[in-house]
């Protein structure tokens, strides 16, 4: 049974989610709009020695963003633009930020939900088979791999598998986003660093849940593994990994910066890439307003989520914020 | 990308890690027990060999490589792996093996630059953090939160676009961007030590704020401090690696390992050894600098 979530919990955690988005512009603002690289003689150099740019295009540049305004009023000016969803443009193209990031969003959303999906499946497999077997070789062997695939790049896996799978075997196309046959590559790739996270977390808690006390009475009454692992142990072990959700949808988004980049894919993360390469400073900043609205979002879900899964929580409780 | 390992260990290792602190018994003999701990642990004594011979690569390349890392031979160019070239040639008939060598100085001092920068960011504000509480513990933290909110290679992403592009760039945003669980570690430490009954009594017996810092919160806050830098170690090898990879880091001609296999990139299809060997490379030393942050740690929970 579903007991209703109280009001004012809910409604703080909103409000913590709002301070959090309103740190993060803040904190990107300030990162982008007042380091000492002053963003337009960066911009006036366009990647090339600062020393060597025109004072005059500098100026006009300086002017253009603002620059030449004390920091706090051009401060307060893009937090109210922002807050109706002006973020600024592109000064190429003159393309609105939030436009751009919207339009290539469903793309890198599309990408990121079946790489979960996979990580999910894979991490949960892997965790399950690192405490599961009874030979101790295997579970050695099996748990070694998700320390493994975090050690790994991920532009490096997704660079292997083009050479394998693309160009060897040719069973996907190299790059491209048409069709479930494209996205293939990039969500295994994808999936790599983040389904070794799941893995390494799920396998720690589900290790400590086995050597609970209660779990040796289950055994006591003479479950055979299978039933201690799936009846009991993994509903408990599950839930140091839930809270991680946050964390782990925002890596699966800072992921795509290379996984989109490796197979030439239209979405979020080579945008972002573009957008640093072009000193398209509003686009960076949508996108690390957006990643924390992502992390805002997903931790709120799950903890919403959280007591349906453990009976022995109810929000609002001090119990359900540790 | 540096919070999926970190996460796992330090979100709730600082709540575990906190019993050693009460009862801190003399560590003498700790470099001989290091030692002879080292000899049933082979994998640990292969990392650290993994971390010291890239370290001396970095050093001393020319005792390693005999092949010039910038100039080819053409006539020699994408010459799979040979007793000549062990790790073959690129495009311009350099050897990949010099290459990787030479290539290890840059990498390694932008690790280093980057995981310096980040301790010493990250410890100063957990410091202020947790000795003075309060308020400037609350802002503190909070904004720790917020930088933790946000991927790391975001952050340094945004921190790269402002500061324009080069090797030292990269490794001033990674680090800034992975100072915050720095800042987290810290804190818990400090916070654990100073409430610990030997330090109250150090107070009560009227020994002065900063001699307690000194003697008693520092040292023991270093453990657990050292273990996650050796993390760190292994997750900006992995973020700044990823970073000149999209082409943010040094400019062409030089070897740093990302660079290299983002070279490689365009001969994935004929010259499978430019990408694959830069990229073991880069994974050997990861785990290595993971496991002997798993050591740093374990020797920190049992001293």
């Amino acid at each position: 049974m579903l007991r209703a979530a109280p009001v004012k919990y809910v409604a703080r955690r909103l409000l913590q989610g709002v301070f959090v988005l309103w740190a993060a512009y803040t904190l990107s603002f300030l990162i982008l709009f007042t380091l000492p690289g002053d963003a337009a003689t960066v911009a006036a150099a366009g990647g090339g020695d600062a020393s060597t740019v025109d004072p005059k295009l500098v100026e006009q540049l300086r002017h253009e963003y603002g620059l030449d305004q004390p920091l706090w009023l051009q401060y307060l000016h893009a937090l109210g633009k922002a807050l109706r969803g002006d973020f600024g443009s592109n000064p190429q193209t003159g393309q609105p930020a939030l436009h751009e990031v919207t339009q290539v969003l469903p793309n890198t959303l599309g990408l990121a939900a079946a790489a979960l999906v996979l990580a999910v499946v894979v991490g949960f497999l892997l965790a399950v088979a690192s405490t599961f077997p009874r030979a101790a070789w295997l579970r050695q062997a099996l748990g070694a791999l998700p320390p493994l695939g975090a050690a790994v790049p991920v532009f490096w896996i997704g660079l292997l598998l083009l050479q394998w799978f693309s160009f060897h075997l040719r069973w996907f196309p190299s790059l491209g986003d048409e069709g479930f046959r494209s996205l293939v590559l990039p969500a295994v790739t994808l999936a790599v660093p983040t389904g070794a996270y799941i893995a390494q977390l799920l396998s720690r808690s589900l290790r400590l849940t086995l050597g609970r006390p209660y779990i040796e009475q289950v055994r006591a009454k003479g479950a055979g593994e299978a039933r201690v692992h799936f009846a009991h142990a993994l509903r408990n072990a599950v839930l140091p990994t839930l809270t991680m959700v946050g964390v782990l949808i925002g890596n699966l988004l800072a992921g795509t910066v290379v996984t989109e980049t490796v197979f030439s894919r239209t979405g979020v993360g080579r945008l972002v890439v573009q957008a640093v390469g072009d000193r398209d400073l509003p686009v960076v900043q949508v996108v690390v307003v957006f990643a924390a609205l992502v992390f805002v979002v997903s931790s709120l879900a799950v903890d919403l989520v959280y007591p349906l899964i453990d009976r022995r929580i109810v929000l609002g409780r001090a119990a359900a914020t540790a | 990308m540096s919070e999926l390992i970190l996460n796992e260990r330090f979100t709730d290792g600082s709540a575990e890690n906190t019993g050693h602190a009460e009862e801190r018994p003399a560590r003498a003999s700790g470099f001989s027990r290091a030692l002879r701990g080292a000899v049933t642990r082979p994998g640990l004594v292969i990392s650290v060999l993994v971390i010291a011979l890239v370290i001396v690569w970095a050093l001393a390349p020319s005792l390693f490589a005999h092949h010039d890392p910038l100039t080819g031979n053409v006539a020699e160019r994408l010459q799979a792996p040979s007793a000549q070239h062990i790790f073959g040639t690129d495009n311009l008939g350099r050897d990949l093996w010099a290459r990787v060598v030479y290539g290890s100085a840059q990498s390694l001092a932008a690790t280093f630059l980057a995981v310096v920068l980040a301790l010493l960011v990250g410890s100063i504000l957990g410091l202020l953090a947790g000795f003075l509480r309060g308020w400037v513990d609350d802002v503190i933290m909070r904004v720790m939160d917020v930088v933790l909110a946000i991927p790391t290679v975001l952050l340094s992403l945004a921190i790269i676009t402002a500061l324009g592009f080069g090797t030292i760039n990269v490794a001033v945003a990674v680090g800034f961007a992975s100072a915050a669980s720095f800042a987290r570690v810290m804190r818990s430490e400090v916070i654990t030590i100073s409430t610990a009954l030997y330090v109250e009594a150090a107070r009560a017996s009227g020994v002065r704020w900063y001699t307690v810092l000194r003697r008693h919160v520092l040292p023991n806050s270093f453990g657990p401090v050292l273990s996650l830098s050796a993390l760190e170690f292994g997750t900006a090898v992995l973020a700044i690696s990823s970073l000149s990879f999209l082409g943010f880091g040094a400019p062409p001609p030089a070897p740093e390992w990302g660079a290299l296999i983002s070279e490689g990139r365009n001969y994935l299809a004929t010259s499978w050894w430019l990408t694959t060997f830069p990229g073991l490379i880069i994974v050997a030393v990861v785990l290595a600098a993971n496991r002997v942050s798993r050591a740093f740690e374990k020797n920190g929970a049992t001293r």
